[in-house]
């Protein structure tokens, strides 16, 4: 016989659906080293059913309405903040966007007066982007708005990697076992950092191949800051038997002196070509989180070719945002 | 806390055989029809009366199923937040003649979040209502056309239904959940 609490709970189920309490712990989005599977697969779901919304005629819902969110980029970007701003807005909340280089950061001010500003003004969701590792941690610690990390320095970008995890799941229907081959420059990628996190909790087998001023410090540390992941200088051996090719934007602006000994060298070495992919599975997919250097870190033919999943990224980039920000905001939590 | 089965499988089957046969009935052809199940016992429930129509008339009415979360009027004071579910709806409604199937109707405001939901996705000829129970206490002007059980109930029972697709058994129960002054 069930207690009279077990009865009230399944019949309160009975009548709202499963709700999203049991699985989601998250008042912000910091990186996914602290996302469970479950969570993970929650987020693939409820894009899903935003995936439905971008195919309609009229591309909006009123889930959000009256909630407030401001995009604050103190680094530029195109996709990731009009991906931001267009799922806000098909979730009908209200979008302020602000760049550090048209704003009061430029007379000085500084990043928790600018926050306490935005919380003044009764922002309920802040997305963020800056160029110095853990910014949008100090931001959660000081504000009652949701915090969404949009790119931290070299550190993190949990959204661009749930929309890699999401295209990903897409065409390839599983995560265990698929082999990920990550290519180029992980060391400044907070992209790759985001997907090593994402991808491993969900049972894939990541392989990181560059050159090795390249790497991430602390790979090899035992009890290191990153999950178990395989690394392969030579681009043929990481790409054979590959699902999946992702390819990174040589960062030239954050490239030190020394750190490669010629663009020329790279490009032979690591650029993903057609030759190189025939290493891969016949199926294999290619993403690259973009903005693309052509020519450098991916050839033009793969970049604009059929494998190539760069648009799809772009497109999911949309549902996944409008997802996290429904699973964030709905609700009382 | 008592426990009343209002409705077993055979009142369910028999039930949604008498409103398959007044949908044929009120919409003459069904050639323009569309059912739409809300999920997520109403899907289950639409693809019954879409089944029974087939076996009737040997027509295969189109079944669609609606999520409504992202309509909900109450989205931002609910305690628990629901799992959003996939909106598939496989026909342009644009012109159809809609029948909503529901499992139980309460306050109306889900009929409505429906029907803001339907009317995103199109023009519908028309939006008619169906539902396996109706229990009263009404919120907004909203009145079925198909109704399975009129079941008048007090806001401190539940209505618990429970289908073999979701729940592995066809029944319907009234849950009489005492009140906090009641439980002390």
């Amino acid at each position: 016989m069930r207690t009279i609490q077990q009865e009230k709970e399944i019949s309160l189920e009975s009548k709202r659906g499963i709700t999203i309490e049991s699985v989601w712990q998250h008042k912000h989005i910091l990186d996914l080293d602290d996302f469970t599977p479950a969570e993970i697969e929650l987020v693939l779901q409820t894009t899903d059913a935003m995936h439905e919304i971008l195919s309609r005629p009229i591309k909006k819902v009123p889930a959000l309405r009256g909630k407030s969110l401001v995009t604050l980029f103190y680094e530029p970007s195109t996709r990731t903040r009009s991906s931001f701003d267009l799922a806000a807005k098909n979730l009908s909340a209200e979008v302020i966007n602000l760049a550090a280089s048209t704003s009061s950061v430029l007379k000085g001010e500084c990043l928790v007066d600018t926050l306490e500003t935005l919380e003044a003004l009764g922002t309920d969701i802040i997305i963020m982007r800056h160029p110095h590792s853990g910014a949008p941690y100090v931001a959660a610690r000081h504000v009652k708005a949701h915090i969404i990390n949009a790119g931290d320095g070299w550190h993190a970008h949990p959204t661009q990697a749930l929309l890699d995890l999401y295209t990903i799941h897409h065409h390839k229907s599983k995560f265990k076992d698929l082999k990920v081959t990550i290519i180029g420059d992980i060391k400044h990628s907070r992209v790759a950092h985001s997907n090593i996190w994402g991808l491993t909790k969900m049972g894939a087998r990541v392989t990181l191949c560059c050159p090795p001023t390249l790497l991430p410090m602390g790979l090899d540390e035992p009890n290191g800051h990153f999950p178990k992941i395989e690394v392969e200088p030579n681009i043929d051996m990481a790409l054979a038997g590959a699902d999946v090719a992702m390819a990174l934007r040589l960062q030239l602006e954050r490239q030190q002196n020394g750190l490669l000994p010629s663009m020329r060298e790279y490009k032979n070495m690591y650029q993903l070509t057609e030759e190189k992919l025939a290493k891969a599975k016949a199926d294999v997919v290619v993403l690259h989180p973009g903005p693309v250097n052509e020519d450098i870190e991916i050839s033009s033919a793969v970049a604009h070719g059929p494998r190539s999943l760069i648009n799809q990224q772009v497109t999911n980039g949309v549902a996944v945002r409008m997802a996290l920000l429904y699973l964030l905001a709905g609700g009382t939590h | 806390m008592d426990k009343n089965i209002i409705m077993n499988a055979a009142d369910i089957r028999r039930t949604l055989a008498r409103i398959s046969h007044e949908i044929i009935e009120r919409n003459k052809s069904t050639q323009h029809l569309i059912l739409v199940g809300m999920h997520t016992r109403g899907v289950p429930l639409a693809n019954r009366l879409s089944g029974n129509i087939e076996g009737f008339e040997g027509i295969s009415v189109p079944v669609g199923a609606l999520d409504i979360s992202l309509y909900r009027d109450d989205l931002s004071s609910l305690e628990l937040q629901p799992i959003v579910k996939s909106t598939d709806i496989p026909v342009n409604i644009d012109n159809k003649a809609v029948v909503l199937v529901d499992d139980v109707l309460y306050t109306g405001r889900s009929t409505r979040a429906a029907m803001d939901a339907l009317i995103d996705l199109g023009r519908p000829h028309s939006i008619q209502l169906a539902v396996l129970v109706d229990r009263g206490h009404r919120e907004l002007p909203i009145r079925p056309d198909y109704v399975g059980k009129n079941m008048p109930s007090s806001r401190h029972e539940e209505i618990q239904v429970r289908l073999k697709e979701s729940d592995g058994i066809d029944e319907v129960a009234i849950i009489s959940i005492p009140t906090k002054e009641e439980q002390s």
